[in-house]
Parts: structure tokens; sequence; C-alpha cells
């Protein structure tokens, strides 16, 4: 009795922090989100979504999350197959690529904001090369494109590390064996790649994937650093509604959405990249 | 046709040579084992023919073709690792026909092969199952069985039967033998089992520190060990070696008793003999019994001869006390003779 009952002693403090630092507050957002002067209601997500901004902020969000966690991917898993075969300075190329994950993502933001500013270093660079005659608005109302663009950049530049530091864990994790038996049946360093390490990473890759795709549906800091309010996102909307126009309610039905769908996106990838009990390694 | 050459193949590791010039050939269709204890190369040096790991100096050639600048799976060969490396994310099945697949082979050619290679390792009714939910000696058959559908020209072992229990390890090594002698391949087989390398090989090469001692039939190595060390880590117990003095030209005293033995300038040589080639008589090495084992068929004492132990395995019916002073007589032509210093037989 006492055997069986102690994991379940020991894992008790750990539940309590969640239920009071996590559930409350989630409780309380949720009552928020269907609540207004008391009573309840689904005018908070009838606002939201009536909103002009709603639209253009979730498929601004999901174009974001669709453009940059695929290029992110493959990046992850060159950079982590690189570092994974080099013999000395492992450690090394680990770190410098690590990097940016050490700069907060409003830094990160203020960075790319530097290069791409009407006198940043981009503009002063092709002006000095005469290529422009004056400073280019990359950022501007009118050039949604570039915005977007420099935030898939710096997306890409501050978060991609952290799908490859899981991914060097988890190629690390494969026994070396399997490769050298491929190697020897035949398959082509590509073959090996596509036929033993992709499959054998499933565990890795989704942990990776889940926590990207989550990290994605809250981008905020990077958006509001160079785009602002030319480009809302769902989190900039949350903030804003929040902040700015004072409605906790309809800020509360925002962040539930976010929750919805990144619960949803976690249960999708759960399933579809889930190893057979009988499968792995 | 895949004679295996290996020519002056050394390997370094940093400061550390793991393999000094080796030279062994190894005839088509010959199943060789290599021998020796842990650390000694074995591994390395197969490794080195796989191509998983690259010589320091030397030449790899395998049925006449030069393969050492080759990736592995332009060698024509295939492999049954220690670990079995048996993919988990693949069923049976599709272990077994991985290299066919690399290969581009027509389905149909894929199952037949398939299915020949586990019904020669039965194996056929496990085709469906995962690694995961195969035993030791199951997924060890599926290593085989891989490595055989590939109908290589050369197909190299390291200590496949080494994670499993002496029971099935006793039933796997007949079978491998049979199995392997049929598909008329030649076999390189790593072992630090001296049990396992005389019952497979055809022939044995006996490495010690990075270099291979001898290379023989197994009734050779065991007869006719080339050196000490040959003598005494094959042969259970090993092999006895004591001090013999000069006494004349080509004469010896051991114990004494006085031998004829090889013309040499040394003052002391060593005398060395197989437990099992001793008599007890009236004449011989004079011996005082410490400890008496009888087995059944034959009882092993355990002597005193010139202060160092000596094993003697006697016939069961001689009656033998700890305490009794014996004359132990070597029979003449199982008598060999080492070189103190270099070790090696004279
Ligand atoms: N990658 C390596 N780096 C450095 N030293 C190595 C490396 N691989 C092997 N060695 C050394 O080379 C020697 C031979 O190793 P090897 O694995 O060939 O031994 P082995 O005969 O197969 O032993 P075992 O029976 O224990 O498997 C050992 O002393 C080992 O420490
Ligand atoms: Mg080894």
């Amino acid at each position: 009795m006492h055997g069986k009952a102690l994991p379940y002693l020991l894992l008790m403090p750990a539940t309590l922090f969640l239920c009071v630092f996590f559930l409350y507050p989630f409780a309380l957002v949720a009552f928020e989100a269907f609540t207004r002067d008391g009573g309840f209601t689904l005018d908070n997500f009838r606002t939201m979504t009536g909103n002009w901004k709603f639209p253009v902020a979730f498929w601004n969000t999901i174009l974001l999350a669709a453009i940059v966690v695929p290029i992110q991917l493959v990046m992850a898993l060159l950079m982590a197959t690189v570092v994974s075969r080099l013999e000395t300075g492992r450690g090394a190329a680990l770190y410098i690529f690590a990097i940016p994950l050490g700069i907060s993502d409003l830094a990160a933001g203020l960075i790319w904001l530097a290069i791409f500013d009407q006198s940043g270093f981009l503009n002063t660079l092709l002006s000095n090369l005469g290529l422009v005659d004056r400073p280019v608005m990359f950022l501007g109302y009118q050039s949604k494109l570039t915005i977007f663009v420099a935030v898939v950049l710096a997306e890409i530049w501050r978060a991609t590390a952290i799908m490859m530091v899981i991914l060097v864990a988890g190629i690390g994790l494969i026994p070396r064996e399997y490769h050298e038996a491929a190697e020897v049946f035949g398959a082509s360093p590509w073959k090996r790649f596509v036929k033993i390490t992709l499959p054998l990473l499933r565990p890795s890759l989704q942990t990776a994937i889940i926590l990207r795709v989550i990290l994605a549906f809250e981008v905020f800091a990077v958006v509001a650093a160079l785009g602002g309010t030319n480009f809302p996102v769902l989190m900039g909307e949350t903030y804003n509604w929040q902040f700015s126009l004072q409605d906790r309610n309809v800020a509360a039905a925002f962040a539930l959405l976010i929750l919805a769908i990144s619960v949803g996106l976690t249960l999708f990838f759960l399933r579809v990249l889930r190893v057979p009990k009988e499968a792995r390694i | 046709m895949a004679e295996i050459a290996i020519k002056q193949v050394a390997k370094r590791f940093g400061g550390f040579t793991a393999l000094h010039s080796i030279d062994l050939t190894i005839a088509d269709q010959e199943f060789m084992v290599l021998l020796g204890a842990s650390g000694c190369g074995k591994t390395t040096l197969l490794r080195i023919v796989a191509g998983l790991e690259t010589p320091s100096q030397g030449e790899v050639w395998i049925g006449g073709r030069r393969v050492d600048h080759l990736p592995p799976r332009d060698r024509g060969i295939a492999m049954v690792f220690q670990n079995y490396a048996v993919f988990p994310h693949l069923t049976v099945f599709e272990n077994i026909a991985f290299g066919l697949r690399m290969k581009k082979l027509p389905q149909q050619e894929v199952e037949r092969r398939v299915t020949r290679t586990a019904e020669l390792m039965h194996i056929e009714q496990l085709l469906k199952r995962y690694s995961g939910q195969l035993s030791g000696g199951q997924r060890q058959r599926v290593a085989v069985a891989r490595a055989l559908a590939m109908e290589p020209d050369v197909i190299l072992m390291d200590e496949p039967l080494s994670n499993l229990d002496a029971l099935l390890r006793l039933e796997m090594r007949a079978e491998l033998k049979g199995v392997l002698a049929a598909s008329k391949t030649t076999t390189i087989y790593v072992t630090h089992d001296q049990v396992e390398a005389m019952s497979l090989a055809d022939r044995i090469a006996v490495m010690h520190q990075g270099r291979i001692v001898q290379a023989a039939s197994p009734v050779e190595v065991y007869r006719n060990p080339a050196a000490r060390f040959v003598g005494s880590f094959i042969g259970n117990p090993p092999m006895n070696c004591i001090p013999a003095t000069k006494t004349g030209n080509g004469s010896w005293t051991v114990a004494g008793l006085t031998l004829p033995g090889p013309k040499s300038d040394k003052h002391r040589i060593e005398f060395a003999i197989r437990p099992e080639d001793v008599d007890a008589g009236d004449e011989g090495l004079h011996a005082t019994v410490r400890v008496v084992e009888p087995l059944g068929p034959h009882t092993l004492v355990t002597c005193d001869v010139e202060g160092g132990l000596f094993r003697a395995i006697l016939e069961s019916s001689a009656a033998i006390a700890v305490g009794d002073h014996l004359r132990l007589a070597p029979k003449a032509d199982r008598i060999r003779w080492f070189d103190p210093e270099t070790t090696n037989a004279l």
C-alpha cells in the first residue's frame, strides 16, 4: 500500500503547484471569456470575430506559422545532422547556433528592426553600394510583404536553434549501429537519412514541432517591433484588447482561441507522429 | 569467387596503435575466425574489411578488387552486428528486405528471398513482428537472415552469439555452421570464445595486442601453437609451460627428465605440453599433487612441477590423492618448445 502511494505522494507538490499557478488562472481567463457583467454570454467571441482586424490577424498568424515552422524544421534538421557529424568542435558549434536562444524575442525584433529600418544597416549598405538614391521604407504600412519577410527572417534567426537542440539530442540517442547496418546494406547517405534517421527521430521531431508550433501561435514581440500595428497577429490583438481597448473579456476570448489552436495542433502532431510501442528503439 | 586479402593493414587511434601491420589471406568460401582476448583489435580489423573504419595504412582486396577506398555498400559484403542492429521501426520482413530494397530488386524477388532466408533461419512466423517483440535469439536470427538475403560474397560477423545464453549458443552455432557452409560465402567471424572458434572455423587467426600470432586450422592451432600465447589462450585448461635447462647439444632437462629437443644456443628455454598429453607412469616429470578434480570421464590433477602449477588430465581409474608424488610422462610427439624471450615456438 505504502509503495503504491509513494509515487503519487511525490507528485503532489508539482500537481499542487500546477493547480494553483496554472489551472486557477486558466479557469479565471475562461470565466472572463464567457461572461460579461456577471452573466454567461458568447458576446466576447462575437466581438472578437466581428472586428475587422480579426480575420487579418488570424490569417497572418496562420500564414506565419505555416511558413516559418517548415523552413525551421528543414534548417534545424540540416544543422542538427551537421552538428552531430562533427568530431571536434561540436560543443562550440552547438553553442554558436544556440546564441539567438539567449536573446529575448523583443530584443531579437529590435535587432532586425535595426537592420530593416529606414536608417538601418541594410539601407546604409545599399546606398553605400550606390544601389539606391535614398533610403527605402522596408517596413512602411504599404509594404506588408517586406514586413512579413522581415518577421519570417527574424523568427527563423531567433527560434531555429531550439528545434536544433532538441533534434541534436534525439540524433544522439540513435545507436550508431543502425546507421552502420544501413550503410553496409547499401543505403546511400540520403537513404540513411530518410530510412533510418528520420523514422527513429520521430519522438524528437514530435517534441520539436509541437513546441515550435505553440511558440509560433504566440508570436508577438518580434512582430510588434518590426510591423507595429501594420501587421496584426492574434497575440498582438490580445494585447490590444487588454491594454489599449481595456476589454479584458475579449482579450480572454483571444487567449482561449490561441489556447484552443495550440491544443488542437498538439493533439494533431501527437497523433500523426506517434510511434507504436513495439517499434520504439 | 571472393578471396579476401588483407595486406599490411595498420590502424592507429591517435597515439594508440590498435593494429600493427596485419597480413591475412582468406580463401574463397573459407570460414575464418578471428580469435583473441578483449581489446586485441578483432572488431577493428573486421570494421576495416567492412569499410566502416579506414585503415591508417595497408590495402584490403575482396575478390581480386582493391576495396579500401570504396564505401561498404560497394564491397559485396553483408554483416551481422554484435548487437544485431535490427531496425526497430521496421518489421522483420522489412528488416530482411532492407538491403534488397536498396538494390532496387523487383518486389517478387524481394519476397522470394525474404521467404527463403526466413525459412532457413526458422523465423517465417515472425515476419510481421517488430524487433521489440523478439527475443535475443530471434533477433539474432533476423540479423543473420538479413545478411544471407543479400546473397553476398562475404559475410562478416562480430561476436554474433555473445548475447545468447549457453544453450541457445550451442544450438545457433551448429545451425550457423550449416547455413553458412550451404551459402558458399566467404566468412570472417569474430569471437573471443575459443570453443566457438574451434567448432566453426576452417582456419583460426589468433590475435594478440593488434597482431596476428597464428593463422591455421583449429587442430594445428591447438596442437602446434606458434607462440606461448596461443598455447595458453587456446585449450581449457591451458597448455603447461615449464622451464627447461640445457644439458647438451639438443638435449634438455625438464623437472628431472632429460628429453631431446631443439638445438639452441640459449641456456634455458620453455617446455610446453597439453594437460591431456601426459600419462602417469614410472618415469617422467616429478610432480606433487595439489588438487584432484574428478570430472567423470577423466580426472583433472593440478600438481607442483618445478615450483610452478602443472595441470594434467589423467584417466579417472587412476587412484590419486593429494600429496602423492607422480611421474608424468609426456607424449614425445606432443611436446612443444618456446623461446622464453620472443615466446615463439622453436
Ligand atoms: N574509435 C576508437 N578510438 C580509440 N581507440 C579505439 C577505438 N576503437 C577501438 N579502440 C581501441 O582499439 C583496441 C581494439 O579495439 P577492438 O574493438 O578492435 O577490440 P576487440 O578485439 O573487438 O575487443 P572485444 O572483444 O572487447 O570486442 C582497443 O584497445 C580499443 O580501446
Ligand atoms: Mg569487438
